[in-house]
This record gives structure tokens, sequence and C-alpha cells, in this order.
């Protein structure tokens, strides 16, 4: 069953008592909370999303709950808890999706070291997929989120996971986590997106969720072949150019952006080694979404050498 | 006075067959259990070693793998960490003599099997404590940020320095010179402890407690603690210990005698006794009815064996009943009973409190603090 296909006072019932199993495939997790206004941020962002039976194995129980005592009324905080135990700091209620999705991620960086993690959105075209690692603020999460908007499927704009023995990448297809002017970006480049209301004053300032395309959510299950390593470099203004990025220098950054290199050792080195030599590794320039998009589209035209 | 009943996770590990038949809420259950009781690591290696891992669903199997993967990390981070102690303590002329975890791990002992920990402790004799204190300071290592009552606690009353921390690796070390605190109520002769100690095969320099001395540190720690978060898994490394010194028969003979030498008999008759009860730990009957000697009166003895065996359920809320709590609280206040004079432990308790709920109306004032570490 789909989460849209939950009635929505079903849907509040199980988020309540903790009975709500999201499937983000490979994973499970089991959500709670008390924070009304979640069931409909829910709803939205993660309406083609199945749901597993509350009797169901899930990987990451979690938590946002509101803080007791006086906290209920005045400027109410809600925290993130994992398994029952309280991570991270409590922030204002009205945060508590984003919570959520950090949570989320820091679940599965924390503890899924059945694979490499990295830190880098990840799209396909044409069963080749492009592996975007980039540090904040290198408009890696705005590129994802324009160009699934242009028939690229969503695997992940945060978390790449690569199965070290088959050499194929998975995602969750999870909404797409835009800050600050990136929201008014999306929303001109494609007015039909669907995200969540803007939360201001956030860690990472106002944040937006955009809703995965329900194709990529109906594809979730299959994981992609890396063909391209991407760094992209937004620059106000600047055209869309391509241009060689080094082998050497593209393992660098995988491993700097991985959450779990360090962990595998000589099998993390050797993996990320061949998923760089399988690749086409480029760095791309770019100034405006259009543009990027139609530079892309020549990219993913291209025969593969 | 009525035991708590096994739980999942002591199920899964002392009967691994058990584990056929759980359904996927039982994983579910039991990988959550494991993980908060540090014992992740163990139930996959356990499980591996009866062959049972084919029998795990693959949702729960992936967490197994994962901890398998800490697991085997730590013991090549361990290895290195321990050259590099070795190699900053060249000059200072004292054994090395590892402790817990890392002795484990570097004796290649059944404990380290899937035991996951975060600092190396190393014991040296007091009087050369300045020395490897300064010889690692030298070496990159540095003070945690404690502040002078800390410092006073740790350097006056307790039997290690304040943990030190590596500037580049980030490793902690803690520096013992003891295995109970210096104003605890029982003196331990931590020079004989060291004198005793085994060298560590192919790493010169090195040093394990031998088999006797391991197993009544390994209960004498866990049997004046205070705090439980890995009390469970501390009392698996007790079963893990006799199981494996126990196929050697001089290792019951020298083990009562040595733990009246040292003066660390009721330690050992905690151990003994619980870990029999609650794990099924084969003891010849002859050490049990030995270290009888040890047992408190009897209305007592009941009341601290009900308070053992509720406190050593894992750490998780799955487990947490007001039991539970009621004999957490009571071995808290005992732990530091044991460990410090009357007046003292007033005060040290009344300031850790006031200090707790200062720092809870700071972590209020200051929200977003810790959100930087999500991705």
């Amino acid at each position: 069953m789909k989460v849209a296909q939950l009635p929505r006072d079903e849907l509040a019932r199980r988020l309540r008592r903790g009975e709500l199993l999201l499937e983000l495939p490979p994973f499970v997790a089991r959500l709670r909370s008390d924070v009304a206004s979640l069931a409909r941020d829910i709803a939205d962002m993660y309406g083609e999303f199945a749901v597993s039976s509350p009797e169901a194995f899930a990987d990451f129980s979690v938590e946002v709950s509101r803080e007791p005592g006086l906290r209920r009324w005045y400027k109410p905080q809600a925290r993130f808890y994992y398994d029952d135990q309280p991570s991270f700091a409590p922030l204002p209620a009205e945060q508590a999706f984003p919570m959520i999705e950090w949570g989320l991620n820091w679940c599965v960086a924390a503890h899924a070291h059945q694979y490499l993690t990295i830190h880098a959105a990840v799209i396909e075209r044409g069963g080749r997929a492009a592996v975007m690692p980039a540090p904040p603020g290198s408009g890696k999460s705005t590129l994802c989120a324009g160009l699934i908007q242009r028939g690229w499927r969503l695997l992940s704009d945060e978390l790449a996971l690569l199965d070290m023995d088959t050499g194929l990448i998975h995602g969750m297809a999870r909404p797409v986590s835009l800050k600050n002017a990136s929201i008014a970006a999306i929303r001109d480049f494609a007015p039909e997106a669907v995200m969540t209301p803007p939360v201001p004053d956030t860690v990472k300032g106002t944040v937006a969720l955009l809703q995965p395309p329900g194709a990529s959510v109906r594809r979730v299950r299959e994981p992609a072949r890396a063909a391209w390593i991407v760094l992209p470099s937004y620059e106000r203004g600047a055209p869309p150019v391509f241009s060689p990025h080094g082998k050497e220098r593209a393992f660098m950054t995988l491993a700097e952006q991985s959450f779990n290199y360090d962990m595998h050792g000589a099998r993390g080195f050797e993996a990320t080694g061949r998923l760089v030599d399988q690749c086409d590794c480029l760095r791309f320039n770019y100034g405006g979404l259009d543009d990027a998009a139609a530079a892309f589209e020549r990219l993913a035209a291209a025969s593969p050498p | 006075m009525s035991m708590p009943a096994p739980t999942l996770l002591q199920t899964a590990l002392t009967d691994p067959q058990s584990v056929r038949s759980c359904s996927p809420a039982q994983w579910d259950l039991l990988v959550r259990q494991a993980r908060r009781a540090n014992l992740l690591g163990r139930l996959g290696s356990t499980l591996q070693e009866t062959g049972l891992m084919a029998a795990v669903p693959g949702a729960p199997r992936q967490h197994l793998v994962a901890a398998g993967v800490i697991c085997r990390r730590q013991s090549i981070s361990v290895r290195w960490e321990v050259q590099c102690i070795r190699q900053a303590l060249a000059r200072c002329g004292t054994p090395i003599v590892l402790l817990k975890g890392a002795a484990y791990e570097m004796a290649g002992l059944p404990p380290a099997r899937g035991r996951l920990f975060s600092d190396v402790d190393i014991l040296v004799p007091r009087a050369l404590l300045d020395a490897v204190e300064s010889a690692l300071m030298l070496d990159g290592w540095q003070a945690s940020d404690h502040d002078a009552y800390d410092q006073h606690y740790y350097r006056a009353w307790m039997h290690e320095i304040p943990p030190l921390r590596h500037v580049r690796r980030d490793t902690t070390i803690d520096v013992h010179h003891n295995i109970l605190p210096a104003i605890a109520r029982v003196r331990v002769d931590a020079q004989a402890l060291i004198d005793a100690a085994v060298p560590v095969p192919g790493w010169d320099g090195v040093r394990v407690l031998q088999p006797v001395d391991m197993l009544l540190h390994s209960a004498t720690h866990l049997f004046h603690e205070g705090e439980f978060a890995n009390g469970l898994r501390d009392l698996f490394d007790i079963d893990a210990l006799l199981r494996h010194f126990g196929t050697d028969a001089r290792f019951w003979d020298d083990l009562v005698p040595r733990a009246a030498t040292l003066g660390l008999g009721r330690s050992l008759y905690y151990a003994l006794h619980t870990s029999t009860q609650v794990l099924g730990t084969p003891v010849p009957p002859r050490v049990l009815a030995s270290a009888q000697a040890w047992r408190p009166v009897r209305p007592v003895a009941a009341l601290m064996s009900w308070c053992w065996r509720h406190a050593l359920q894992p750490a998780h809320a799955s487990a947490e009943t007001a039991a539970v709590r009621s004999a957490r609280a009571a071995l808290y206040l005992r732990s530091h009973w044991l460990r410090m004079p009357f007046p003292l432990m007033v005060w040290h308790l009344g300031r850790k409190a006031w200090l707790r709920t200062r720092k809870n109306e700071e972590a209020a004032m200051a929200p977003q603090a810790a959100e930087k570490r999500a991705p």
C-alpha cells in the first residue's frame, strides 16, 4: 500500500503510535511523532512511497517529539530520537519535517556500513547514472532538483549507497532538500513542482523539501551503474561548461565526501577505484538551470565511449 | 524476589538456535537491543560461528554485516594505536600492560570477537605515571577539557589520570596506575598485577594481565560499576573469559587464592554467581563453593543478586522497568560508596547533580549546537 492510499486520519494515527513504517528502499523507517503537521508533510512528500505493516522489520526507528514542560506552549520545540534515545539538540517544532529528513540521513550515514556511503547526489538517465559529490554550497542539490524535473531519474540528492560487490548505486529517491535561494530558483524553473512550505531559521537557513517525481519513486528498487562523476560548481551568469577532471582527483573527492571510506580499508579503496575507472570524470560549471539541463541532455545523448 | 525474564538479546546470545523462530518484529527488537547494549557485533560473530547467519532474514542481516565492518576496522586501528603508544613510551622504560578491550583484541581472546570499544586502557606503575604522561603529551596526546575539580578528582582520588586525546588521530587513552580508585575501600597491589603480566606474542614491551588477573579485573570493574550502558556486554566478557581460560585446570586452581591475595573476593563471588545464573557459565562446583566464603550475609546477598540481575539488562527502553531503574539507582550509589569515603561521596554526588541540572538548562537555551553532524 502507498502512503497516498492511507486515509489521512489513519496516517496520523499510525504516526502518533509509531506504527508508520515507510519503505525507503533499501531501508524501512519506523516513524513516530506527536507533531500534528508532520502527517501532512509526509503525505505530500512521500505519497508514492510504500508503507509496510506495523509488524514488519524496520531498519531505523525514529521519532520527533515535542519537548515537555513549558516548551509545549512557549516557542514549542521538538527533538529527534533514534530508537528512544534523544540525538541532537531540540529545535523549534516547525522544523519537525526537516529534522526527520536530517535524522534519517544521519541514521543511514552512521549505520549502513554494508555500503560505501558517499555524500553525493545521484541521478540516472538511459541506464547511466551521474554521481555528484560536492561539499555544501556547490549547487549540487539545486542542480539535482532541476534535472529531475527534466527527465532524469532521482536516486538521491544527499546519499549515494555503493554496493561494493556489484558496483551498483542505490538511492532512496527521498525528497530533495532545497536551501535559501534554491527554493525560488526551482519554483521559477518548474512552477508545477510540489514543495513543503519553506521553514525559515534552520541551521541551514530557510529549507524546503521538494517532492520526488513519481516515476523515480516507482523505480526506487532499481539501483544504477555510474557512468559519470560530475563535480558541479555554481557561478552566477556563467555559461554551462563541462571540463575534464583528473581521475585521481575525482577519487580523492569521493573518499573525502564518503562517510565511511576509512572504515572499509582496502575494500573501500578498491571499490572507489573501480567506480572512478568506469566513469567519465568531469567538472561542471554552470550559472542557470535551463543551460544546465540542456548541457546534461547533450551529455546523456552522447554515446558511451 | 522475582528475577527479570531473559530478553530476546540474552536468549539469542546464549541459545543462538533460538533466532530461527524470530518473527520480523522480534528481529526488529533484537537488533535494537543488541545495538544499545553494544552487543550487535557479538551477535553477528556468534551467529557466524554457529553457521546461523544464512538463517537470518536479509534486512536484519545487513545490520550484522555493518557491525562486522566496524569490528574488523577496529581490530586494525587498535593494533596501530598500540604501536603508536609503544613508540611514544619507548624511553620511559615502563612495561605497557593493556587492559580490557585492547587487551582482549591484542591477545586474541574470545571476548574480542565483535566487541566495540572507544579507548585504549593501559596500566603503568604509579612511580612512572608522570614520565608516561609527559611522554604521551610530547607525542601528541593532550588532556581533554576538564576543569580543576575534574583534574583533582582524577589525580587525587582515582586510579587513572584524566583521559588523553591524540590531536591528529582523535583517539583516547586512559592511563591507569591501579584497577580501583586510590581512595576505594579495597586497596589492590597494582605492582603485583604488573609483575605477573604476560607478554603479547610478537609485541615486544606490550603485556596483558595473566589469565586469573584479567578475569578478576573484569569482575572488579563490572561489580564496582555504577553505570550500566555496557553492563550486559561486560557480563558476556566475563562469561567468555571463564569459558576460554577454564579449559586449563590451573586457572581454576589459581583463581580463588589469587582473589584472596588481591582482596577481590567479593567481586569474584558476584561475577561467578551472576554469570552462572544468568548466562549458564560452566564453573567447577568446588570453585563456586570456595567463592561462597565472600558471599555477603543472606538477605544482603539476595538483594544484591536482585540488583545485579536487573541492572544488567540490555540498556534499551524495551527492557527498562521500574525494577531495573531502581536497581541501577541503588548500584549507582553503591559504586560511589565503594569508591570514596562517605563525606566525599555526598559532596561529589551533590556537585554532579547540580551540574546536571545546570547543563540541562544550558542545553535548553542553546538548542542548535549538535545539529551540525547530520549531513
